[in-house]
């Protein structure tokens, strides 16, 4: 396999051919804050909070789709860079009701935890507060589309993973929504096979167990660590 | 060195912030050496008074009250601290700004869901005017610092008065900014 050799924040790193910047700085032990990515799952870019600046310019590329070059030049790191972080983490709390103290993932949510990295001790633009449903339908989960922050996880592990593709998005920007099937209750739907991966993979208390209450939702994401060595090496390790 | 002009506000919250606060225990004693608490539910002053060196705010401006009060309060406080979740973000006291202005929120709780005598609460001059939507306080005056936490741990509240009194500026970062 070729290699390629960039250039992350001053340090020559190699990479294999076809990598992402993403893939290359965290085998190099530099750290990208990321959100909507989650290993063993196709990556879209659309939380956008890899960003990283790439060339002389700093050009802004999130660093989950884009591949590695020879004598890239990348920085992770850069007060823009900062900022930008942290305003789409401001953004996305003020999309939708992630009220923290009254969450099922209070304490176990990513991006509370991403706020916390990244410096947000308020938030600098005007909550929406949008009026949104909560499906408690199905038997063992919910959703709660205020806490929803679009990053598909739940779409692409019901697709890749569990092969079923109960989950996709409808509507355009603020109107966006995930729905089950033909835009259905969750409960109604004939396709989901209620396997809990969406419930594990969602960074938020979006999609949750039934009869969980505030701070009680921990994802157990060993198991889709399982999951994935699994496929990848045919390795089923209990 | 002179004594801290300290005040603490109950605007629209559960007043959980303040019971946090009497969390602090005996470090609350060593904060009576150093400050002086000129205004706050703990200590029944009518008037929020002039001069003060800093005020601690806890809950989301709701009502005309509030934000009279928060003017006032940015007025005559040189530091203004968000004080817990409902100040800094808005918390549980904005989650009515979902079902529209003040006249949904009210039809709501006191029409639509009520059992007995539905009708709107009338006593004017004694209760006051419900805003259309529920603000953080750094929306309604500007804010100095911000304390995270529904309700911020006492350590917390603790770290911060500390820095005041030594005439420094607070600062929290890491798990000390966490909402929630």
């Amino acid at each position: 396999m070729a290699v390629r050799t960039l250039t992350i924040n001053d340090k020559l790193v190699s990479s294999p051919e076809g990598a992402t910047i993403l893939q290359a700085a965290r085998e190099n032990g530099i750290d990208i804050p990321t959100l909507c990515q989650l290993d063993g799952l196709s990556t879209v870019g659309a939380c956008r909070l890899c960003l990283v600046e790439v060339g002389p310019a700093g050009r802004l590329q999130a660093a989950c789709v884009t591949q590695v070059a020879e004598e890239m030049v990348v920085r992770t790191e850069t007060p823009k860079l900062r900022e930008y972080r942290r305003m789409i983490i401001e953004l996305l709390l003020t999309e939708r009701n992630h009220v923290c103290s009254v969450c099922v993932a209070n304490h176990h949510c990513e991006l509370q935890d991403l706020a916390v990295k990244l410096g947000v001790d308020h938030v600098r633009f005007e909550y929406l507060h949008p009026h949104l449903p909560v499906d408690v339908s199905h038997e063992l989960f919910g959703i709660d589309h205020n806490r929803c922050i679009l990053c598909t996880r739940c779409v692409r592990i019901c697709d890749e993973i569990e092969g079923v593709h109960t989950w996709d998005v409808s509507g355009r920007g603020t109107n966006a929504r995930i729905i089950s099937d033909l835009n259905q209750p969750w409960g109604d739907s004939p396709t989901c096979t209620s396997c809990g991966k969406c419930v594990q993979a969602c960074p938020t208390g979006a999609v949750f167990r039934q009869g969980s209450t505030v701070a009680e939702m921990e994802k157990d994401r060993q198991r889709l660590r399982f999951l994935l060595t699994a496929r990848e090496k045919r390795e089923w390790l209990v | 060195m002179a004594r801290l002009r300290l005040a603490t506000v109950w605007l629209g919250g559960c007043s959980g912030c303040h019971m946090s606060f009497l969390d602090m225990d005996e470090w609350l004693i060593e904060l009576a050496r150093w400050a002086n608490i000129v205004y706050s539910p703990f200590v029944d002053a009518k008037e929020f008074p002039e001069n003060v060196d800093a005020t601690l705010v806890e809950g989301a401006v709701a009502n005309e009250d509030h934000l009279q009060l928060a003017r006032q309060i940015r007025q005559r406080s040189r530091w203004v601290i968000s004080f817990g979740d409902c100040a800094v973000t808005g918390n549980v006291t904005a989650m009515r700004n979902c079902f529209g202005g003040a006249h949904e929120v009210l039809d709501r709780g006191y029409i639509q869901l009520a059992t007995h005598n539905p009708g709107w609460p009338s006593d004017p001059g004694h209760l006051p005017i419900l805003l259309d939507r529920v603000t953080p306080l750094h929306e309604a005056i500007p804010v100095d610092f911000f304390i995270p936490g529904c309700p911020p741990p006492a350590p917390r509240i603790r770290q911060v008065l500390s820095a005041l009194i030594e005439g420094k500026q607070p600062h929290l970062e890491g798990d000390d900014i966490r909402f929630g």
